[in-house]
């Protein structure tokens, strides 16, 4: 590989294939086939209604991800703007005439497809702050005044995100803007101050919250409150966990998620019924996969020559990171229920699409490492 | 960090710290995670592991079938019969208003069944099955069956019910069975008892024998889902079932004594083995169905039985009391024997009355009896003698003699609400009416009145113990009980009692036998005309009228007699015997409610009675015992 961090641009297009992180490749193909595994067992042994469509999906996906990673940075670089602003015409759609499902709008009819907005909007928030912030020197970037049209940025997403409602991908947002933000030079006060205002502003965003957001607050705080009403989820799930042990009840014995006990035990659940089954050995497993597509998105970060690349893969990481922070963390007990899926494992279209798109990106940006790009156009 | 270009370098180079900082916060909760894991995968496995069984094994209670009762000859008078019944469980209470409405739509529920299932569905804990409805009809099944897929959780149950054969015949005896109460439960920890399906014996034997008739309770482990619904079943185990049980009851004769009583509007009896305290029959009349008890007695029919004046929810036969009358003067007679205030060939006189102050107390026989022994005072029930013999003997002497024949306490016999009666005494009277005792007292209870009441069970105890010759028998109805059928058989029989001696001289019973014969016997008896014309039928007893109400001077002046009283004024008419005379075996009591005289009406009841039992002679036959075919 260090032949390759010298090497001259332009390069072919074999080098381009070349370049393509295949050991990142292995593992999210393998995460995914833990999804295919864990939804089997949620189907009870059965390929339908999850498991096989979750392959299908993940195989589009994959394609997908190449795609993307042969696509040249500049062109992203372009199409920034354009991407978040459709993003946003999407989320604005979304709240006027979207869908409702599980008590909140997230999604979109188009055609026979169902969108997840918000999913997409992930993405062109971390495409166009990676662009915001590559056109900046470092005196800029840390300077107050250029870190307003960022966080305009971020907290339009925030909002429009909170309004469907849906507080897990809000925090998401939110979350991995600021560590784009953190990374791209933002003075440290200024997090400090966004810290304590965020804070302060607790009893006002507990002013705003649903009931059931609310209760899923205070059921985080107290599960023992309402063990058979809110708290419910989160005690089956720790029981379903816990009682998984060490080695797990062996693939397809879970006894909390085949009776049923496990609420949505093919999404948000999805880390629970895999690990009842498969222990804290499988557990370990699957977290060590995640833990080394994040290495890998660092590195890619790293050895990224230019500023928007850098950012791009942090931002894709830092995403990643989050979904399986917050999802994990979730099941377990740590966090209060979210609806966070985690990713390549849980069903669902868009959130794996997106996600592969992402990591298309993240893989082009090792693709195009060393591309010239221009500060300044 | 060599290979970036310049220009970019400052960038880059507090990009990498920064992102250095981040992926080690990163790291940090990754590695929070894996800890969460450990603490409860490893550290609170066991604990979770629990909860992950409790959550989807459930024990759950096989009910034991019910122990059968039989008479002594093998017929049967409480079985069990096949009941569907429809079950349901409600996930967590949820929904059950919903389920509730649609079963009220099919089965047409009724306000007070909606309520009692909506509660009993709130109650259920671990998803236990409720009671919907018992004993289906076909239709009813079919109907629910059709709209299973609108009744999520229910579920039809083939259990069992109690039938009772015999119907009233033998109600007062054989009792019934209901749900539950909170009262059963006290000092029982069955958990069987806990089960909807649960039946308790209510009265009569169902009661008494309540913890053999059970059995023990089966359990059966299944594996449940998160809405209650079994998945599989991973261990069970059987139970025990319920005692069999073989009553002293002879069926025919119980049936034979009812018809006899039932030609008066309201009576009881008792047929006792004098040997070994065997009761072989016992009628109160009237009765009333068990089966509709069974079936779950409705709130009309049963403020009709608890309205009707007859009280045929009451056995009268063990808890009904009335003043024994002349049946009583035996004890006072034995009393006197036995304090020796008394020999058999004292002689005592009769004018009509006998004056005690300025009281006068009467003799039936305004004329008088004239000079009588012991033994003619009980053939001719001449009362003179007994206020005499009593007063002689004292309260103490005569409350202690009863007390030995079994008045004024409960039997053995264990029958739940039988009355101890009252035999009364000086301290009794203290405590009770807070006066002393007085002669007059004394004279009363010597034939048998005033403060003195008694069942009629204690009534044929009492024949029993003299016949048998001082021997203290207990009233008995359980002849055997075993729980496989096959072993279930009456005893071999017995001729001599078991039961301790009264130590009373077995000379004064005589006489007082030799009384009681003559009643029935001489001439003289006031019960003569009831002898038996088979010299092997022939028995001995003793009549007795119990004054309900006393009819005054200026009344009988006015010419108020009994047969002009309204019925629930007249006096009680009642009976004692036992046969056959020379080696008595059988004991019996009779009370007719206001049937006057108890030689005009009782006797031929207990006549008819002790010598239907003398010919069935039931303690020695046993080959009359069938045993039921196997069901």
């Amino acid at each position: 590989m260090s032949v390759a961090l010298d090497a001259p641009a332009p390069v072919g297009f074999a080098e381009k294939i070349w370049r393509i992180n295949w050991g990142l490749v292995l593992v999210l193909t393998a995460i995914a086939g833990i999804g295919v595994l864990a939804l089997y067992s949620a189907a009870g042994g059965r390929f339908e209604p999850w498991a096989a469509r979750h392959a299908v999906r993940y195989g589009a996906a994959f394609s997908l991800m190449l795609v993307v990673a042969l696509i040249h940075p500049k062109v992203w670089l372009t199409l920034a703007w354009p991407i978040y602003i459709v993003s946003l015409l999407l989320l604005i759609a979304v709240d006027v005439i979207g869908k409702i499902g599980m008590g909140a709008q997230r999604w979109l009819v188009i055609g026979p497809m169902q969108i997840q907005p918000s999913e997409i909007a992930k993405v062109a928030m971390i495409l166009v702050l990676a662009r915001y912030y590559h056109g900046l020197r470092k005196d800029q970037a840390a300077q107050f005044l250029y870190t307003l049209p960022p966080l305009a940025l971020i907290l339009v997403v925030v909002g429009l995100v909170m309004v469907q409602p849906d507080l897990g991908t809000a925090m998401m947002v939110l979350l991995a803007g600021g560590a784009i933000l953190f990374v791209a030079g933002v003075r440290l006060w200024m997090f400090l101050v966004a810290g304590l205002a965020a804070v302060a502003s607790l009893p006002i965003a507990w002013s705003f919250m649903h009931e059931y957001q609310r209760k899923r607050v205070l059921t985080f705080l107290d599960p023992d409150r309402d063990p058979l009403g809110a708290g419910y989820h989160i005690t089956q799930s720790k029981i379903a966990i816990g009682s998984g042990g060490l080695f797990g009840k062996g693939f397809l014995g879970g006894t909390q998620s085949s009776l049923n006990f496990l609420p949505e035990k093919q999404t948000d659940f999805i880390f629970t019924t895999f690990v009842e089954e498969w222990g804290m050995l499988g557990a370990c497993v699957l977290l060590g996969l995640f833990a080394l597509v994040l290495v890998w998105g660092f590195s890619i970060a790293f050895r990224s020559q230019h500023h928007f690349g850098r950012l791009l893969a942090l931002g894709v990481t830092a995403m990643m990171f989050l979904y399986v922070f917050i999802n994990i963390a979730m099941v377990m007990g740590l966090l209060p229920v979210v609806g966070v899926p985690l990713p390549l494992v849980s069903n669902g279209g868009t959130a794996m699409v997106s996600v592969m798109f992402a990591c298309g990106l993240l893989i082009g940006v090792n693709v195009y490492r060393d591309a010239q790009l221009p500060r300044t156009r | 960090m060599k290979p970036f270009r310049k220009g970019d370098g400052e960038r880059s180079g507090l990009f990498t710290r920064r992102a250095l900082l981040l992926g080690g916060a990163q790291a940090v909760l990754m590695s929070a995670l894996a800890g969460r894991l450990y603490q409860l995968q490893v550290i609170e496995t066991d604990r979770f592991a629990t909860l992950a069984d409790d959550n989807r094994i459930n024990l759950r209670l096989l009910p034991p079938s019910r122990g059968l009762i039989f008479d002594r000859t093998g017929q049967p008078l409480a079985v069990n019969r096949n009941n569907f019944r429809a079950m349901a469980t409600s996930d967590r209470g949820r929904g059950a208003d919903v389920l509730v409405d649609r079963l009220d739509q099919i089965l047409g529920l009724g306000e007070v069944e909606r309520t009692r299932l909506l509660r009993d569905l709130r109650r259920s804990r671990n998803a236990q099955p409720v009671v919907v409805r018992e004993n289906l009809g076909w239709e009813e099944v079919a109907r629910l069956e059709f709209n299973a897929p609108d009744l999520p959780g229910v579920f039809i149950d083939l259990g069992q019910s109690r039938d009772y054969p015999e119907g009233e015949l033998m109600s007062h005896i054989v009792g019934y069975t209901g749900r539950v109460s909170d009262e059963d439960l006290a000092g029982r920890d069955d958990p069987v008892l806990q089960l909807a399906t649960m039946r308790f014996g209510k009265k009569g034997v169902e009661r008494s024998l309540e913890d053999d008739l059970r059995g023990r309770a089966g359990a059966v482990q299944v594996e449940v889902n998160a809405v209650g619904r079994v998945v599989r079943e991973l261990d069970r185990t059987e139970g025990q079932p319920g005692s069999n049980a073989l009553l002293t009851i002879d069926l025919d004769l119980q049936r034979l004594a009812t018809e006899k009583i039932r030609e008066h509007q309201s009576g009881s009896l008792v047929v006792l083995d004098v040997v070994t305290g065997d009761v072989l029959a016992i009628v109160s009349t009237p009765g009333f169905d068990p089966n509709t008890f069974a079936r779950g007695i409705s709130q009309a029919e049963w403020r009709e039985l608890l309205d009707n004046p007859e009280r045929p929810l009451h056995n009268k036969a063990i808890a009904g009391v009335y003043p024994p009358g002349s049946t009583y003067k035996m004890v006072t007679a034995l009393a006197a024997l036995e304090a020796k205030v008394i020999d058999p060939w004292t002689r005592l006189p009769c004018v009509g009355f006998i004056e005690l102050g300025n009281i006068k107390f009467h003799c039936w026989l305004k004329a008088g009896h004239g000079s009588t022994n012991v033994v003619e005072a009980i053939a001719q029930s001449c009362d003179c003698f007994f206020y005499e013999a009593a007063r002689r003997a004292g309260v103490d002497r005569i409350s202690d003699m009863a007390a030995r024949l079994g008045f004024g306490k409960l039997s053995e016999l264990g029958l739940p609400g039988e009355s101890s009666g009252n035999q009364p005494t000086r301290a009794w009277k203290q405590e009770k009416i807070g006066k002393s005792w007085q002669h007059g007292d004394t004279f009363n209870l010597g034939i048998g009145q005033g403060y003195m009441n008694a069942t009629p069970l204690q009534l044929a105890v009492m024949t029993a113990r003299i016949a048998n010759g001082g021997y203290e028998v207990q009233p008995n109805l359980l002849l055997a009980k075993s729980t496989p059928r096959e072993e279930l058989g009456p005893p071999a029989p017995r001729d001599k009692p078991t039961a301790p001696s009264l130590r009373l001289d077995p000379k004064h019973l005589a006489v007082i036998r030799d009384g009681m014969n003559q009643v029935v016997n001489s001439s003289q008896g006031t019960a003569n005309a009831l002898r038996a014309r088979d010299p092997a039928l022939a028995f001995a007893g003793k009549t007795g009228t119990a004054q309900v109400k006393r009819i005054t001077e200026r009344e009988r002046a006015m010419g108020i007699t009994q047969d002009s009283l309204p019925w629930h004024l007249r006096h009680h008419a009642l009976f004692v015997c036992y046969g056959p005379v020379d080696n008595p075996r059988y004991a019996c009591a009779v009370i007719i409610e206001h049937g006057q005289g108890g030689g005009k009406t009782a006797g031929p009841i207990g006549r008819d009675v002790l010598a239907e039992t003398m010919k069935r002679d039931p303690s020695r036959r046993t080959d009359r015992f069938r045993k039921m075919a196997s069901r």
